[in-house]
């Protein structure tokens, strides 16, 4: 693989709080290095800007291995950027060549309200669990995990459901800011495995719900978010919660 | 102070039995009058929080990231261990408590590591109960893997995400609670001082990390859940968040530091690139199960790897450790990996690397599936591309990732690896209950020094956390609160809140009026080269001398012309990262301190001087078997105080994996 | 939850789109087998017989006030989703991912709807509407073939026609589909068979409904 040095511009959404109104501010860097990732190129800009006596550029960011979610940048219209299956954290500037311009935004949807610059609020993830996205077991109450055979084809889409990072990419992607994709990957999750059984209905129900309140947009099977989340939760998630609220609300049953 | 480690009597088996049915216990209507404070919410805070908010504890938990789901527990890809012996390979609890003990090289207490072999079991079982959804084979019973340092198969995995499936359980359970009114959470909050009244911990003051408020937040007891610290050395495979300030504030208020010197470096990670160099990716241990390490026999071999014939590879860890072949303990490898660069054997642009080859996997593999198809005559590329597909399956998101990082497809050529900083054994000194030497304050986890010894096993991380928080801590956190059930809660503006308030807010002024010329990140670089070159892999007196003064010397510096932008009562991580790096600036001299006064190797600290002739750790168990647990006395003055280690049941002997 | 607040959570909504999507699917379908019969070459009489049974039959009729109830229910639900989520987001992307993440259609239904809505208020203006209206207060049934033979003389008519076909189609291509994904049959079993299907009616359908003005224009039937 060649490496290579490349000098870019970049247009980063500056925006003191959410009670403020944001701009665009233009910079350059030079000397990048192909090898980077895209924070390492923010780390550069940043050290820059310190050193200029200005305030950095900040962005979420924690693990840099594209697990722990945090990172979120909207980077020329794409939702962590253009790779296919990747975090922020992950992209590697290799994708870019000398003279790029590259234009870098945050979530945009009122439900993340901007805490400053790319930084946004996610707690309404948080909020969507609290309300059902768990089954419902005390420490202390299991019995031997071998007790309870599990299809292996079930749990492995299980497992495929709970790759969901909650990073949020979903909503930012989706022209209706709906969150229709993280709630289904956690209600698939959880449907898919008999420990989940006795409390399908509630969950799909609650955390529909708690979504609504938060003020997401809803879902027009779009299919933008499959296409940005960089754990590849696939749309047929979206169908399953779909099933698990059709049975939930119109069973017969009393809730 | 004489150190207690509360070690029940009686034989090793029945110690936490008898601990447990004769604990003193909270009755529920007294629970509900307990505040408990939980700090970090990984594996070990997410699942103490849980499980204290279940039994009836008011519970507040507070993480510095946007979601309690985001601690670094999440990024642990292997597994998790589990005496359940169901490969019917002969393991047991005992086993699982030995080979703990000896991959820790004899130095962890035998009754705590007992007790975490014991709880092992226990916490797959709730982990499934939660759906937590581990892999599984075609009938439907768990799945096992091999980790290094054991010969049996007891590690449970879910692909190479299990610290994510196991957090995300823990997490869910936390949710959980927090919508049943039992938890409250303060996501994006720091802590940073713990209050002490009467000499036991009641509170702390965190700062609200989006709006720079401090606020003063009390509890009967204060768990520290808070991670390890191996981001001391600046590149490591931990988040760019994780720090020791919660511990290293616990220290200064008079929390003994065990260990310190205790780091683990990690063999397999991907090697550093250049300067750039924010932080280094982890590929799993597990990956050692299928892949094999080697380098050319030949020096600077320039040679693409696979035009190097299999008679010109050095297989170097199947050479020396024939017993346990590619799946030594981690200290090991990563020794045996910086003794081959070194003698200038490495791989790779910088020459810093090793291959770690699936070819041999992909074959093996691609017979077994030849095999099961049926396929007659199969040719090479057939066997090769089925060979591929079993091991995509196994460890996909790993190969995935490394090819995003280093942009080479390691499908075809083999990963360049490297050891890199990974996990801190070292940590808060604590007794059989968790709690630290300050009555009521607690470390879990990583932050504790407890179980590891001098080196920690693959997969046994998310296994302390787990057992600390979900089955330790909601027996022992009783028997000491039983005592405290007439306590009210203390007003937060008792003079030692506003006095511990105060000292945090002086100390974030004084840091903010240097108004220097030098950045947080290029102080915290700084101090990660001195750690890396004298503290890291190999240590040597000299080395470890030089160290202290330069660590002094770069405080000093950091203290006179660091520069932090922005303000304080603002969203500010600048400011977030500079009190970081301040407490790593401190904790670094006291690592070193600690690696010069143990002279011996043992586990993950190799002291240059002490060595086997063939280059194996030489320990000392007449003069160092003990816990160094030190004792902050101000600024560069601290005191050891020893902890001796009784083995009742195993017979110490060399550590040999040969 | 009871009926109400079944249908009017963000999936009951879509649920609401779905099921009343997929009758007027059906409801294509339908339309579009009768005025085939015109591709007879009779001279319209079997066109004929087929309008009459579905202008006069009882049973139609009872259907048609359900039609038109689900269409209105369609086309209002449709436009105030559209408008809520589109103030869900109030300030903008500066550079949008456009094609990149997801077809333009999918993004545009509101427009293409309205644009079908527009076509659709020509349409029964110029047929249903006198048809009823002559039924109800004239002098009985139209002959809709003739109106049909004449109205597609008009050059303009025929373009408008030939463009609400199109709209129409591209409506269908998402619209189809999701109306099954909505109701949890996109899974991995049936979607490629859905969208399969999906294509193929979105393009048949509208290209026989556009062959008729067409057709009539250019005189293939006479």
């Amino acid at each position: 693989m060649e490496h290579y040095k490349m000098n870019l511009t970049l247009k980063v959404w500056r925006q003191k709080s959410k009670d403020f109104k944001g701009h665009f501010e233009t910079f350059k860097v030079s000397d990048i290095s192909s090898e980077m990732s895209f924070l390492e190129m923010f780390d550069v800009l940043n050290e820059k800007l310190v050193a200029e006596g200005k305030e950095p550029v900040a962005f979420d960011h924690d693990c840099r291995e594209g697990i722990c979610g945090m990172c979120s940048m909207y980077i020329n219209g794409r939702a962590h950027g253009p790779w296919h299956e990747t975090t922020t954290c992950q992209l590697h500037m290799r994708e870019y060549k000398d003279g790029d311009t590259i234009v870098v935004e945050p979530w945009r949807a009122n439900s993340f309200p901007v805490i400053r610059d790319l930084v946004v609020d996610r707690s309404a993830f948080d909020r969507i669990i609290a309300a059902g996205g768990y089954i419902s077991v005390n420490t202390g109450n299991a019995q031997d995990a071998n007790a309870l055979p599990i299809d292996k084809q079930k749990a492995d889409e299980s497992f495929a459901a709970a790759t969901c990072i909650g990073c949020g990419a979903c909503v930012a992607a989706c022209p209706n800011t709906s969150a229709m994709l993280f709630v289904s990957a956690k209600v698939s999750h959880l449907a898919l495995l008999p420990q989940g059984d006795p409390e399908r209905k509630t969950r799909a129900t609650n955390m529909i719900h708690q979504m609504d309140t938060e003020g997401f947009g809803s879902c027009t099977n779009i299919g933008a978010c499959e296409a940005e989340c960089p754990k590849g939760i696939s749309l047929e998630n979206i169908a399953r919660l779909n099933r698990e609220y059709i049975g939930a609300v119109f069973s017969g049953s009393k809730d | 102070m004489e150190l207690n480690s509360k070690i029940p009597a009686g034989p090793l088996e029945s110690k936490w039995k008898t601990y447990k049915s004769t604990c003193k216990l909270v009755n529920p209507a007294n629970k509900r009058q307990i505040e408990v404070i939980v700090v970090g919410t990984g594996l070990a805070g997410a699942s103490a929080a849980a499980s204290l908010g279940e039994m009836g504890y008011k519970v507040k938990a507070f993480c510095f990231q946007d979601s309690p789901r985001r601690a670094h527990s999440i990024a642990a890809q292997g597994g998790i261990n589990a005496a359940k012996n169901y490969q019917n390979d002969g393991d047991s609890t005992y086993r699982l408590f030995y080979d703990t003990i000896k991959g820790g090289d004899y130095r962890a207490r035998e009754g705590n590591v007992y007790r975490l072999a014991e709880v092992s079991a226990n916490i797959i079982d709730q982990c499934v109960a939660q759906g937590v959804p581990f892999a599984r084979e075609y009938g439907g019973l768990l799945s096992n893997r091999s980790f290094g340092g054991t010969q049996v198969q007891r590690t449970f995995y879910a692909a190479g995400q299990t610290g994510q499936q196991l957090l995300i359980g823990a997490y869910q359970g936390l949710e959980r609670q927090i919508s049943l009114g039992n938890v409250d959470m303060y996501s994006r909050h720091e802590m940073l001082e713990v209050v002490k009244i009467d000499g036991k911990a009641r509170g702390i003051i965190a700062r609200n990390l989006v709006t720079g408020e401090l606020e003063r937040h009390f509890g009967h007891a204060v768990l520290l859940c808070t991670g390890g610290y191996g981001n001391v050395f600046y590149l490591s495979t931990n988040a760019m968040g994780s720090n020791v300030t919660a511990a290293w504030k616990a220290h200064k208020q008079g929390a003994y530091f065990g260990n310190p010197c205790f780091t683990q470096i990690h063999p397999t990670c991907i090697p550093v690139s250049g300067d750039h160099q924010s932080k280094l990716t982890l590929m799993s241990e597990s990956l050692r199960n299928d892949g094999r390490i080697w380098v050319p026999k030949q020096k600077d071999d320039k040679r693409k790897p696979f035009d190097i014939p299999e008679e010109e590879r050095d297989y170097y860890l199947e050479r020396r450790y024939p017993a346990f072949g590619n799946l030594v303990p981690r200290d090991v490898a990563s020794r045996a990996a910086k003794e081959r660069c070194d003698a200038g054997y490495g791989v790779g642009s910088s020459k810093m690397a090793v291959y770690l080859d699936f070819a041999s996997a992909f074959e093996r593999y691609g017979h077994v599936e030849v095999r099961k198809q049926g396929i007659a005559n199969a040719d090479k590329a057939t066997v090769y591309k089925l060979g591929v597909a079993v091991v995509k399956e196994k460890y996909g998101n790993l190969f995935d990732m490394y090819a995003k990082i280093t942009g080479e497809d390691p499908y075809q050529v083999p990963m360049r690896i490297y050891p890199a900083v990974h996990y801190t054994m070292g940590g808060l000194w604590v007794d059989y209950e968790l709690m630290t030497n300050v009555p009521g304050l607690y470390a879990l986890g990583e932050a504790n020094f407890s179980d590891h010894g001098a080196n920690r096993l693959g997969a046994s991380a998310l296994m302390q956390g787990l057992a600390d928080g979900y089955f330790v801590v909601p027996y022992t956190l009783g028997n000491n609160l039983a005592d405290d059930i007439r306590t009210k809660a203390i007003p937060t503006d008792h003079p030692a809140f506003v006095q511990a308030e105060k000292d945090v807010n002086d100390r974030i002024e004084r840091m903010m009026n240097i108004k220097g010329k030098e950045s947080v990140e290029s102080f915290h670089k700084r101090l990660g080269k001195i750690m890396w070159d004298k503290c890291g892999m190999g240590r040597n007196a000299k080395g470890l001398t030089e160290a202290i003064e330069e660590i002094k010397a770069l405080r000093k510096e950091f203290w006179a012309n660091v520069r932090i932008p922005g303000e304080v009562k603002s969203f500010n991580p600048e400011l977030d990262k500079a009190g970081r790096v301040a407490d790593f600036l401190e904790l670094g001299e006291l690592m070193c301190i600690d690696a010069l006064q143990r002279n011996e190797s043992c586990g993950g600290h190799f002291r240059e001087e002490y060595q086997t002739e063939d280059g194996e750790a030489l320990r000392d168990d007449e003069k160092y078997m003990y816990v160094a647990a030190w004792e902050y006395k101000g600024d560069s003055q601290y005191e050891l105080h020893k902890e001796p280690l009784n083995y009742e049941v195993v017979h110490t002997s060399a550590r040999s994996y040969k | 939850m009871n009926w109400k607040q079944s249908f009017s959570t963000s999936i009951g909504k879509k649920l609401q789109m779905s099921l009343t999507g997929l009758f007027l699917i059906t409801f294509l379908l339908v339309h579009c087998y009768i005025n085939a019969q015109i591709f007879y070459q009779d001279g319209g009489t079997r066109f004929k017989e087929a309008a009459h049974f579905m202008g006069t039959n009882f049973v139609i009729r009872t259907v048609e006030i359900g039609l038109f109830a689900f269409l209105i229910l369609h086309i209002v639900q449709g436009l105030l989703l559209w408008a809520k989520n589109r103030s869900r987001r109030s300030v903008g992307y500066a550079v949008s991912a456009g094609n990149k993440t997801s077809p333009w259609y999918s993004r545009s239904m509101a427009l293409l709807g309205t644009l079908v809505l527009l076509f659709l208020i020509l349409h029964l203006s110029k047929f249903w509407g006198p048809n009823r209206y002559s039924m109800t207060f004239g002098s009985g049934e139209l002959d809709l073939y003739a109106m049909m033979r004449d109205e597609f003389q008009t050059t303009w008519v025929v373009v408008v026609y030939v463009l609400g076909c199109i709209a129409l189609g591209w409506h269908l291509l998402h619209g189809f589909y999701s109306a099954f994904q909505t109701l949890g049959l996109g899974t991995h079993k049936y979607k490629g068979m859905i969208k399969t299907i999906g294509v193929a009616f979105s393009i048949v359908v509208p290209v026989i409904f556009a062959l008729m003005p067409v057709s009539f224009y250019m005189h293939w039937v006479s």
